[in-house]
């Protein structure tokens, strides 16, 4: 027999002003199955605790409703409560006579009539409540980290160090990601490498890490706890167990002529190559599309000079498995390419800056190769086109951020601190240079940023002109840019001889095939979705998955270093137990009855329903059945609606109590 | 026509619709949640049935809402994308596509079923869509056709 409490809170007088609270207690002391019904001033305060638990002690109530605020302000709270006084927490239900109903309507009598249809409702739910005990899953105490750029660095090393064993995948012959071509970094000018380089090292040492370079996850099964992850290692066609990095291959190498990645095309490299010499592994690959040998069939000088015998021409794509408990998805950015053909008409829009058809407009990153001391030139800055010293470069902001138009509607964040330390960097090469900048509004919030703008504007004289770029053209050698500063409110041309481009930070490439193996969710940029803005920065909504770094959003070296640490730690405290306890309000088949056409399989977001068989004792087939993974179904319920035969259920919402609610209202 | 003004029928003066809004755990009831948190006033009409998701709304449960006697349905879940368990309210549109007809078919006055995304950030829009609807509502009258149905079977 239902023995239900309703609890009604006053919340002072944010619930009392406009709900009779008083009339509507004498209204709830009849309904069916109510044993008890009492007012307070402020139930979630610890008298108002204790005058619950004394209830349910008392009145050995075996449910409850609390009418306040919303449930996701205090379920949880009144639920804790619940537990502590022998009473199952799953037996609590919440009416928000608050947020739904006094701060709303300002009517007394309507609003307390409300308030007394809300309560209703929650009674006649709660009486069909069932007791629920958390859902117990093992937990493989192993990390996946996707992405050794500099946040995936930190949090494998995090992970690593505090003792739990961490699988680092990715996708470039190294590690290092984006963070490894830097020259220095603002707002210190900081060398990159003399940061980056030793904590590559680490990782490349480290007892628990296991390292895959020029690998791809290829697939993602399982779930919080114990997922099984299959990851793609490509031909590399060196074996790096045997190859020492000495370096004769790829000294030997005749053809030099590609591209190289590493510098964004700033420099060349050879077919066999390390993107870089501090790499980590510092062992080379061979570019299959490069390498005569393996397009022709003619050359191995690199195999002949190969004194340990490492370079395996026959080299297959190898398929490993690795099973861990928690993801952890660092991919990283890229600038966006706006010389290559768009994906999407709307983006087609800045051909006007001739990126990709002059030499002398460059990007942010290829910048950064030029002025590298490790870069192509040696440190030595000199425009791509001719070799020239350029006298004056102008550096445009916002090349597709902020621009609703024709391209990213959000701010790319670090590229106003990134164009002053660029103009910085030039006029600490080219003393007689003069810097240009273009920009729309300075943005350099963070610890000694705006104070680093300031120093590149007055100690290092960069000409700050604010307005928009038109047009670039080319003439007799120079790069022609027409722009306008608004603050002087006149046209500006500047004849330059380089140009460098801030293009929007976009996701790097892939990342939504990645996310959907995940069942993460993403934005219109293919931005990786955290599970709450504020509260839940690093988790997501699917259960051990986290990110860290530019794959949620554009931001700094600190910003992601201090991402991908929050990440590591999140990961600690799943792994600080020794299983993992997930919400039981979730689905169920009812086996009997389910006629096994499987549309839930199908419709369930998070694969979490699988097809089953049920066999007697002598292994004969009975029938075949959809089963729930409890470890897998994140509740949402999508079975239940979907199912023909009515015979998935959901825990929490189940057919009996939302009918109920409904019906209360008649 | 706002309720104020006299209605030829004199029993329409004092009709307060009767409506049942089904939402989502995370986008809907928070949307509602932050119209609170606001003071955003709208009429005391609706009833909310919070439900994890939009994708657990079998339209079954839009005909038992009228079946008791509602006078108009709302269903409103997380836009497209942002869905909290990734796919639900595309589930959720699509079979809303298909059962639209067939609510139509059955004689349901299609004019009071409404389906809408509204997000966590959405407080005001979930007060223009609640008096919106309570005023629509109000001049259709009460559902008194579905409730004849009902007393005939």
């Amino acid at each position: 027999m239902a023995r239900i409490g309703v609890f009604i809170c006053w919340c002072g007088e944010n619930i009392s002003r406009h709900v009779d609270v008083e009339k509507l207690a004498e209204q709830c002391a009849h309904l069916p199955g109510v044993r008890c019904c009492l007012t307070y001033k402020y139930m979630c305060s610890e008298p108002g605790q204790n005058l619950i638990r004394e209830k349910i002690r008392e009145e050995r109530l075996n449910g409850m409703v609390v009418a306040s605020c919303s449930p996701h302000m205090h379920l949880k709270t009144f639920r804790k409560a619940a537990e502590a006084e022998g009473l199952n927490p799953y037996l609590v239900e919440m009416a928000n006579i608050r947020e739904h109903c006094s701060w709303v309507h300002h009517d007394v009598k309507a609003a307390t009539a409300k308030a007394a249809d809300l309560i209703r409702m929650a009674v006649a739910k709660v009486r069909r409540n069932h007791a629920l005990s958390p859902i117990r899953v093992p937990l493989t105490k192993r990390a996946l980290v996707i992405g050794g750029g500099v946040a995936g660095i930190q949090a494998a090393l995090d992970i690593a160090d505090a003792g739990h064993e961490v699988v680092l995948v990715e996708r470039e012959p190294s590690i290092g990601g984006k963070m490894a071509g830097l020259s220095e970094t603002f707002p210190t000018l900081d060398c990159s490498q003399c940061i980056l380089t030793p904590r590559m090292v680490e990782v490349g040492q480290h007892p628990n890490i296991r390292l895959y370079t020029y690998s791809d996850v290829e697939a993602v099964e399982g779930y919080v706890g114990n997922f099984s992850v299959t990851i793609r290692k490509r031909a590399r066609y060196v074996d790096i167990s045997k190859c020492t990095g000495c370096g004769a291959c790829w000294n030997a190498c005749p053809n030099k002529k590609t591209p190289s990645e590493f510098d964004f095309g700033m420099g060349k490299r050879s077919a066999i190559y390390v993107p870089f010499p501090q790499a980590v592994p510092a062992r080379p690959v061979i570019d299959a599309n490069a390498c005569t040998m393996l397009t022709k069939g003619k050359c191995g000088l690199c195999a002949k000079k190969c004194a340990a015998g490492a370079i395996n021409f026959k080299d297959q794509d190898e398929l490993i498995t690795e099973k861990v408990g928690a993801i952890v998805v660092a991919t990283g950015y890229k600038l966006w390419d706006i010389g290559k053909e768009q994906e999407n008409a709307k983006l087609a829009g800045y051909g006007e800056y001739g990126y990709g058809t002059y030499k002398d407009v460059i990007n942010s990153l290829q910048f950064e190769r030029l002025v590298s001391a490790s870069g192509p030139t040696g440190g030595e800055l000199r425009r791509p086109s001719d070799g020239a010293v350029p006298k004056t470069v102008v550096f445009i902001s916002c090349v597709g951020s902020r621009d609703n138009a024709k391209g990213m509607s959000y701010c790319s964040k670090i590229c106003c601190m990134y164009n002053a330390k660029h103009t910085m960097l030039y006029k600490h090469k080219v003393h007689d240079g003069q810097a240009h900048v273009f920009y729309m509004d300075i943005r350099a919030g963070g610890k000694n940023y705006d104070e680093f703008v300031r120093r590149a504007i007055e100690q290092d004289g960069a000409q700050y002109h604010r307005g928009r770029v038109s047009k670039i053209t080319e003439e007799n050698g120079k790069l022609i840019v027409r722009g306008v500063d608004t603050l002087a409110g006149e046209p500006v041309t500047i004849e330059a001889d380089l140009v460098v481009l801030a293009t929007a930070m976009r996701p790097a490439d892939g990342v939504e095939t990645l996310a959907q193996k995940l069942n993460v969710g993403y934005d219109e940029y293919g931005f990786l979705s955290e599970s709450h803005p504020k509260l839940r920065p690093v988790e997501t909504n699917a259960a051990g998955v986290f990110v860290c770094g530019a794959c949620q959003g554009p931001k700094d070296i600190p910003e992601s270093v201090a991402q991908a640490s929050a990440a590591a730690g999140k990961v600690q405290v799943m792994f600080s137990r020794e299983e993992i306890t997930r919400e039981p309000e979730i689905a169920s088949i009812d086996e009997r009855m389910c006629a096994a056409c499987f549309t839930c399989v199908r419709a369930c977001p998070y694969n979490a329903i699988e097809r089953a068989e049920i066999r007697d004792r002598a292994g004969r087939l009975i029938k075949r059945t959809a089963r729930v993974n409890p470890g897998l179904c994140m509740g949402c319920g999508t079975c239940v609606a979907v199912c023909p035969s009515k015979s998935a259920e959901l825990e929490g919402f189940t057919e009996q109590q939302v009918y109920a609610m409904v019906e209360s209202l008649g | 026509m706002t309720h104020k003004q006299p209605h030829p029928d004199p029993d329409m003066t004092t009709f307060e619709p009767k409506i049942v809004a089904y939402v989502c755990n995370w986008c809907t009831y928070l949307g509602a949640d932050l119209a609170g948190t606001n003071r955003l006033e709208y009429p005391p009409n609706v009833r909310i049935i919070r439900l994890p998701c939009t994708g657990r709304i079998d339209f079954n449960l839009i005909v038992k809402a009228f079946e008791t006697g509602a006078d108009a349905v709302l269903v409103s879940g997380c836009h497209p994308g942002d869905c909290h368990y990734t796919s639900g309210n595309y589930h959720a549109r699509r079979r809303w596509t298909l059962f639209r007809e067939l609510l139509d078919t059955l004689g349901i006055e299609m004019d009071r079923i409404h389906f809408t995304w509204i997000s966590a950030a959405e407080g005001r829009k979930w007060q223009q869509v609640i008096t919106e609807i309570t005023e629509k509502t109000r001049q259709m009258g009460p559902y008194l056709a579905y409730k004849r149905i009902c007393r005939v079977s």
